[in-house]
């Protein structure tokens, strides 16, 4: 049983087609990341699917009461909104004051309740948005590149934190990432998009594609070099047995 | 013992203030300020409404300032930047109403009224509807309030968490058209917004939480009104004016403060 699935999704934004005939679903307890170039609709999948955007085909079937944790891409507080830690994590909606504490502790903000946001580090900040997140208490944590602007241990650390918690939680977890070494690992489901699904599979199925290799062109050096990708090619996507994305 | 009509002009100022506070800060924390103005100045077409219509001047206003703002909402980011098209409305809408008005067979009006407040002509009724407008306003922004909150700090992450962004914008809206109704008589069409920014502004460096900002700002409000009815009544100053001059002084000793503080931090 799916906790959400994309059937056929397409989005046109002006003459622009965004994304087509995208399907995936995420399922319980699952860890499903959707990596891409610069432009490739990783972004506006993730709006569609929490309902910010309006796709023009297909459908978004999510299963009832589905609770949501999302950490946006960007989070710009105004210099005008004095808001601490605290209180932004009040903002979850959850009242119990023990589990504030509890989840501030978990993500190592403990400290940082009495800070204004517009203070803490892009780390900190990004704990911090985790934080809020849990604390809705989702069966599915949305995350939007949420290691932008880290650096490679902070990067690491936060993956971590993230696989920590979601075995404490008991969610799935959906992400958009562009770290593709550390995020691939801990990945059950890997999605390749660049306007549309290239490939998917396991981790090691999907980094082994030539699709995906075409996308990030690992040559033999292993120097990443992004490849203009043609959107209108056509090739035989791999597809892992068993998990039927349609 | 004071006049009865001053005792009325108090009321009717602390009533805005109450609601001003909490309403303003959304508009400094959403950059409204001329969105604010826009709907504000839409309030003279709605007086040239009212007397050519011989209905209420609340009623005129609040459906001027309604329709501006609803047209605003619909048209904004099509072709030109938001502030060039909030320019228009708010300055075309103003100059038509001053237009309209001379239209208005009979006695010859007098706008200043109308475009700085007249807050010690407040009668009973006025009062009254004052009072209501202003309540319904608070109790909106009580129900509203994390909603508001959280489509202020993200319109994705509010929408991910299940709340309708665009019923709650258009909630928003509809509660600055009815505090420009209120407002129209105390502080006057060109200065509501002044009402709205300058306490909530005034209140954000002393602030740590959008609660306390909102409560400082009407505290805030409310001294201004008081203040600038003193003087008033002392020098015999224009009354809505003065209020916004007190609300100014208050802003500039706020910001002098939070200067200090953090020349003293360094």
């Amino acid at each position: 049983m799916s906790l959400i699935q994309a059937q056929g999704l397409g989005v046109r934004i002006g003459a622009r087609q965004i994304l087509r005939d995208v399907n995936l679903s995420v399922r319980k307890r699952e860890i499903v990341t959707v990596v891409g170039p610069n432009g490739s609709g990783k972004t506006t999948l993730l709006r569609v699917l929490i309902g910010a955007q309006t796709s023009s085909e297909g459908a978004v079937v999510r299963e009832a009461g589905l609770k949501i944790g999302y950490v946006p891409q960007r989070l710009a507080i105004d210099q005008a909104m004095p808001l601490t830690v605290a209180r932004w994590l009040a903002l979850s909606g959850t009242k119990d004051r023990n589990r504030h504490l509890r989840i501030a502790g978990q993500v190592g903000i403990s400290g940082l309740l009495k800070q204004q946001m517009v203070s803490l580090s892009g780390g900190e900040f990004q704990r911090a948005l985790l934080a809020q997140a849990l604390l809705v208490q989702p069966d599915l944590l949305v995350l939007d590149e949420p290691t932008q602007g880290l650096d490679q241990p902070a990067v690491a650390s936060f993956y971590r934190l993230i696989e920590e918690v979601r075995k404490d939680l008991n969610c799935a977890v959906l992400m958009v990432s562009h770290d593709l070494h550390v995020v691939m690992r801990s990945s059950d489901h890997v999605i390749c998009l660049n306007g549309h699904v290239c490939c998917q599979g396991t981790p090691t199925l999907v980094s082994a594609a030539p699709e995906y290799q075409a996308l990030f062109g690992f040559d033999t050096e292993g120097a990443l070099a992004l490849y203009r990708h043609e959107h209108d090619h056509r090739h035989d996507h791999v597809k892992e047995s068993g998990h039927d994305a349609g | 013992m004071l006049d009865d009509f001053l005792w009325r002009a108090t009321l009717a100022g602390i009533a805005l203030a109450l609601a001003a506070g909490p309403l303003g800060c959304f508009v400094v924390w959403r950059r409204m300020a001329y969105f604010g103005d826009a709907t504000a100045h839409a309030a003279i077409l709605g007086v040239a409404l009212s007397l050519g219509f011989s209905i209420s001047i609340f009623v005129g206003v609040l459906v001027a300032a309604l329709a501006m703002a609803f047209m605003i909402l619909s048209f904004s980011g099509r072709m030109f930047a938001v502030d060039t098209l909030l320019g228009v409305a708010a300055h075309g809408s103003l100059a038509l109403g001053l237009v309209a008005v001379t239209f208005i067979p009979g006695v010859r009006v007098d706008l200043t009224a109308y475009l700085f407040g007249d807050i010690l002509a407040v009668g009973y009724v006025d009062l009254l509807i004052i009072c209501a407008g202003s309540a319904s306003i608070l109790v909106l922004l009580r129900l509203r309030w994390e909603r508001l909150l959280l489509l202020t700090l993200n319109a994705d992450l509010a929408t991910a968490r299940g709340i309708d962004t665009r019923r709650e914008n258009m909630i928003l809206t509809v509660m600055l058209a009815v505090l420009v109704a209120v407002a129209i008589k105390i502080v006057g069409a060109l200065l509501i917004t002044a009402m709205l920014i300058i306490p909530a502004a005034a209140a954000r460096p002393v602030s740590r939480t959008p609660e306390s900002m909102s409560g400082v700002a009407v505290v805030a409000a409310v001294a201004s009104v008081v203040a600038g009815l003193w003087t008033s009544f002392q020098w015999d100053t224009p009354t809505g004016p003065s209020i916004v001059v007190a609300a100014s002084a208050l802003f500039a000793l706020a910001s002098l403060f939070a200067l200090a503080r953090s020349k003293h931090m360094r």
